[in-house]
Parts: structure tokens; C-alpha cells; sequence
């Protein structure tokens, strides 16, 4: 396999050419915010923007989760064009976000609480008018709640159920500001096959799907792969 | 199961006929089933995406997208709300809030009795008559919450006056 060179953020880099260049900033312990992206899938439904990156000879930002390697580049993940696209991006999810990280069952395990340090944002944010969504905790799974007011619409769980288990049962439905991860019919997620499953848990990324117990096993979002010795 | 789902069971199969089984047939097929049957209940979805082979959710996902899809079954009288930009600054969530408190119903919805269904709409094309809500098709104007209580009470006379002639 081709091999590339490439330096971000200064730091000179070798990448298996076309590999995205999130996942190699990551494998090489720099961290770009990411919410919507899975590894094992095959794309990115680019959805999230938060993980934009400038590329010298682009005179745009690009979103790195989307951004091939290729020899010679230069990735810049702190300027400030990209920033203020990422900043935005993750003010408006956090503008309609119920911010209460202390009740908060996923806490521990919370992205959002890792991103907005990195982008230096404030969790409660103060340029935005707040917008709750006012919607109802589904608490019917004895396994997990369903809180679809912290939900970011990421979409990892909607992939896990259908790519990984071949499921899908929960998918997005309605349209715009009430747009929600839903089962058929907006039924509570108790029903029959939901209620022996909860893989869309442990890769939620928000308090959106936690566990009752606040303890099961949450996946480290999109960990970086060690590097084999070749 | 009720007499009225095996029925939209039917029709639903009956339209199927007319479709291949591919995915891209789902917007077409939901038009044609909702033009049956007024609306797109949960019996006819199954029915839908067990045909196409797609995930009964994804059907949902559709049809709550788009405006143009009812989940509700259409009410004797519409009612629709005009929510289009004049409308929006004369007032039109006021309207929306009164026909909502009166028919006890929110948007999109049917009353119990289905004499009633209610929705809005983005414009209308005659926005000097704002805040406007059309009415069985016709256009009413200047809708204030009292002007909702004088609608649904010619209705109701209507509904009495029937009622006496039929005696
Ligand atoms: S999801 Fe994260 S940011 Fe939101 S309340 Fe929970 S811990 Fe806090
Ligand atoms: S429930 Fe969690 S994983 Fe699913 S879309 Fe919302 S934030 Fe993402
Ligand atoms: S991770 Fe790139 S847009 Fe979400």
C-alpha cells in the first residue's frame, strides 16, 4: 500500500495514502472534535461539522472526517477559519442542549464535555438564545433512557442498528427544529426488539442514551488504532 | 383488528400491484395509498415496507417529513392555518393556538370524532387578508380567536339544523 507524507499542525506525519484525514490526525494523537462519524463505516455522513480543518492551498476549510491524505499536504487544525465553522457548528447544538452534566448520566463517558474545552466554548452558551425542545424522556427499556432533548442527531446509533446488527428499528424522523431519532410510530423504545439490545448505547456520544445504572460500557468515540511496526 | 384496517390492508395490497418492488416506488406509492385511503395509517406503512424490503421506520421517517403526508385521518371539516410570512407577523400562531385550544387537538391532528382536522400551511396567496385559515378550502380572513369561535359555531348549527331535518 502507498504510503504518504504529510505534516498537521506541524508535526511530520506518514499515512497510508487516502486515508481520511481524521482518522490520521487521531492514530496520531491529535485531536479533532467528531460527532458523526463511525470508523468501521464506509463514509461520513459529514453531518455534524465540527471537525473542520484548513489545508494550505485551500481557500476553504475542509471537514477532515471527508479529507483524503496525499503527499505533501499541510493540515492546519487550529486556524481560525475552520474554528469559528467548528464553534458555530457546536454553539448551535449546545443552544437547544439541556446542560445539567451533574444529574447527567453519561458524564463520564460525555464528548460534548471533551469538544467544548477544545474549541474553548462554554457548555451554557451566552451568544446564542437558548431553545429547548421540551420533548419527553423515554424511560421504558429496563436497560436505558432515551432523552431526546440532549440528543445531537449524530446519527451513530441510527448506523450501529442498521450496518452493525442489520436491525434497524430506529432511524430519524419529522422534519427540521423536530427532527429526533425515532422508532416506528414515535413508540416508546421498550417495544420487542429494542428491549433486549442496547448496542445504540455504547456509542453515544451525548446523555441522549445512557444507561439506567449509569455504568454499562460506553465505546471511546472512534479510538485511535494503534500503529503496526512496518 | 377493526374492520376499517383490514380494509386499508386491502386497498393498500390492491395499489402494490401496480409497483415494482424498488425503493425509489416509495413516494409514489405513499401518494397513491394517502389518495385512497385520506391519510397513511400505521397498518398500510407495514404494508408498504414489507413490499419494498426497507425498515418500517424508514417509511415512517418519510412520511414524517414531508407536509404533504398525513398520519391522521382527514376530518369532515379541514381546517388549515396559514402560517406564510404575512400571516406569521399578523398574528397566525394566535390562530393556531385558538383552533388548537378549541378542537383540543394539536397541528396535524384529527378530533376523536373526526369532524375536525387540523394542519397548517405556508402560505396561501392572499396575505391582505391576513392572519388567514382556509376552511373547508375557503380562505377566511382576519382569523382572532373569536372569529375561530364564530366558525365552529355556524358548524354546529349546521351540524342542529341537520340533525332537526332528519327528524
Ligand atoms: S450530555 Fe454531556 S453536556 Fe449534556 S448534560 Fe450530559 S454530560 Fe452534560
Ligand atoms: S441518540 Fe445519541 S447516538 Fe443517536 S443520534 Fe442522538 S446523540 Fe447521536
Ligand atoms: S465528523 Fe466530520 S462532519 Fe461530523
Amino acid at each position: 500500500m502507498k504510503t504518504v507524507s504529510l505534516t498537521i499542525d506541524g508535526k511530520e506525519i506518514r499515512a497510508k495514502e487516502g486515508e481520511k484525514v481524521l482518522w490520521v490526525a487521531l492514530d496520531n494523537g491529535i485531536y479533532i472534535p467528531n460527532l458523526c462519524v463511525i470508523r468501521e463505516a464506509l463514509q461520513s455522513p459529514a453531518a455534524c461539522r465540527l471537525c473542520f480543518v484548513e489545508v494550505e492551498g485551500k481557500d476553504k476549510p475542509v471537514t477532515a472526517c471527508t479529507e483524503p491524505v496525499i503527499e505533501g499536504m499541510v493540515v492546519n487544525t487550529q486556524g481560525p477559519q475552520a474554528l469559528r465553522l467548528a464553534r458555530t457548528a457546536f454553539e448551535l447544538l449546545m443552544a437547544s442542549h439541556p446542560v445539567e452534566c451533574a444529574h447527567c448520566l453519561s458524564r463520564d463517558s460525555c464528548e460534548l464535555l471533551k469538544i467544548a474545552p477544545h474549541l474553548k466554548v462554554r457548555l451554557k452558551i451566552k451568544r446564542l438564545r437558548g431553545l429547548p425542545r421540551g420533548l419527553p424522556i423515554d424511560s421504558s427499556s429496563p436497560l436505558f433512557i432515551y432523552d431526546p432533548n440532549k440528543c445531537v442527531l449524530c446519527g451513530r446509533c441510527v448506523w450501529v442498528c442498521r450496518e452493525r446488527l442489520g436491525i434497524g428499528d430506529i432511524s430519524f424522523a419529522h422534519r427540521g427544529f423536530q427532527r429526533v431519532v425515532a422508532t416506528f410510530g414515535d413508540e416508546p423504545m421498550a417495544r420487542a426488539r429494542c428491549s433486549a439490545c442496547d448496542e445504540c448505547v455504547t456509542v453515544c456520544p451525548s446523555g441522549a442514551l445512557c444507561f439506567k445504572d449509569g455504568k454499562g460500557p460506553k465505546e471511546e468515540l472512534n479510538r485511535p488504532v494503534e500503529k503496526s511496526k512496518s | 383488528m377493526t374492520k376499517e384496517q383490514v380494509n386499508h390492508i386491502q386497498e393498500t395490497r390492491r395499489i402494490l400491484k401496480q409497483f415494482s418492488r424498488k425503493r425509489g416506488n416509495l413516494i409514489p406509492i405513499l401518494q397513491e395509498v394517502q389518495g385512497k385511503l385520506g391519510y397513511l395509517p400505521r397498518e398500510a406503512m407495514l404494508v408498504i415496507a414489507g413490499f419494498l424490503g426497507i425498515p418500517a421506520i424508514d417509511v415512517y421517517g418519510v412520511v414524517t417529513f414531508y407536509n404533504q403526508f398525513r398520519l391522521n385521518p382527514p376530518g369532515k371539516h379541514s381546517i388549515r392555518v396559514c402560517l406564510g410570512t404575512a400571516c406569521h407577523m399578523k398574528g397566525g400562531y394566535i390562530a393556531l393556538d385558538a383552533w388548537k385550544r378549541r378542537l383540543d387537538i394539536d397541528s396535524g391532528e384529527t378530533t376523536p370524532d373526526r369532524e375536525f382536522d387540523l394542519d397548517t400551511v405556508a402560505c396561501v396567496g392572499c396575505c391582505t387578508m391576513a392572519p388567514v385559515t382556509v376552511v373547508d378550502d375557503k380562505p377566511q380572513a382576519q382569523v382572532e380567536p373569536t372569529k375561530v369561535d364564530g366558525i365552529l359555531l355556524s358548524f354546529e348549527l349546521e351540524k342542529e339544523k341537520a340533525s332537526k331535518e332528519n327528524l
